[in-house]
């Protein structure tokens, strides 16, 4: 069983990784090199004279994307191999998982480690002021645990009093409150940070929809072979 | 939840918790460890994922 997850895991992971890495080089990484501009002081907004928009950014840097790939491809295994760990699970009950619906647990997948932390904690342009790391990292996973725990109980608890319950653990994280900074500081302009974090979210969605496709793919045709 | 787990054998289960533990340490490491080599390293994905950075 074991071998069979860490199989799915590794191909779903890899396809969903390298096409995210694509997606995030074309969407998000131009206004992270943007957004650095700023960070680094080369560009300076509010109190001068209006600043163009459309400033020449860096090229392609072999080492930096290519490790930017590489990181993306493993953070997506990593992801795949939680994802196909609940799928196991759900198939030993008699659930089905094919690809189609495995979109669902993708887009599931996406809301519990993207777009639920980010209600709070949205996606951080360089440059910006932010608090403690540790504090914002704990958070993170507590938001992201909270969220899983929360979908789980909506997709296969009973009664109303476990939807109940679900409310409670989703709307949780954002009550308690996720830690911000005590001062800003940022030198990026807003509509930068603004565009960084819905292109982070939008990349984010695609690419799990993607994992979740793959990772039900390649679950059943393991399961066929098996 | 609970229902799920018990209806579950227990090598399925262990194979589970040791996908699971993997996962999250790859997460980890990939994503949330500031060792500085690692950081540098993962910056631009970290930003474009959403994970805490810096």
């Amino acid at each position: 069983m074991f071998q069979k997850i860490l199989t799915s895991a590794l191909f779903a992971g890899f396809c969903a990784g390298l096409l995210a890495a694509a997606l995030q080089f074309v969407f998000v990484q131009p206004v992270l090199l943007h957004a650095e501009l700023y960070e680094g002081g080369d560009l300076v907004h509010f109190g001068g004279e209006a600043i163009s928009a459309h400033p020449e950014l860096p090229g392609f840097d072999a080492m930096r994307d290519g490790l930017s790939i590489l990181f993306t491809v493993l953070i997506y295994v990593g992801y795949a191999l939680l994802l196909i760990g609940a799928m196991a699970l759900a198939d030993e009950r008699g659930i089905a998982i094919n690809a189609r619906n495995g979109i669902i647990w993708g887009l599931a997948g996406f809301v519990a480690f993207h777009f639920a932390p980010a209600i709070s904690l949205p996606p951080e342009v360089p440059g910006v002021a932010a608090a403690d790391v540790a504090a914002r990292q704990v958070w993170w996973w507590g938001a992201v645990a909270a969220t899983v725990l929360g979908l789980g109980l909506i997709a296969f608890g009973n009664g109303m009093v476990m939807w109940g319950v679900a409310a409670v653990l989703l709307l949780a994280p954002h009550i308690i409150g996720a830690p911000h900074p005590d001062e800003f500081s940022g030198p990026v302009p807003p509509e930068i940070a603004a565009l960084f974090a819905s292109r982070a979210l939008g990349v984010g969605l695609f690419a799990w929809g993607l994992l979740g496709l793959f990772a039900g793919y390649f679950w059943r045709r393991e399961s066929a072979t098996a | 939840m609970t229902a799920l787990v018990q209806t579950v054998s227990k090598s399925t289960l262990l194979s589970v918790v040791s996908a699971i533990v993997l996962g999250f340490g790859i997460i980890t490491v990939a994503g949330h460890v500031q060792a500085a080599t690692l950081h540098d390293a993962a910056h631009d994905v970290r930003h474009a994922t959403g994970f805490p950075c810096h």
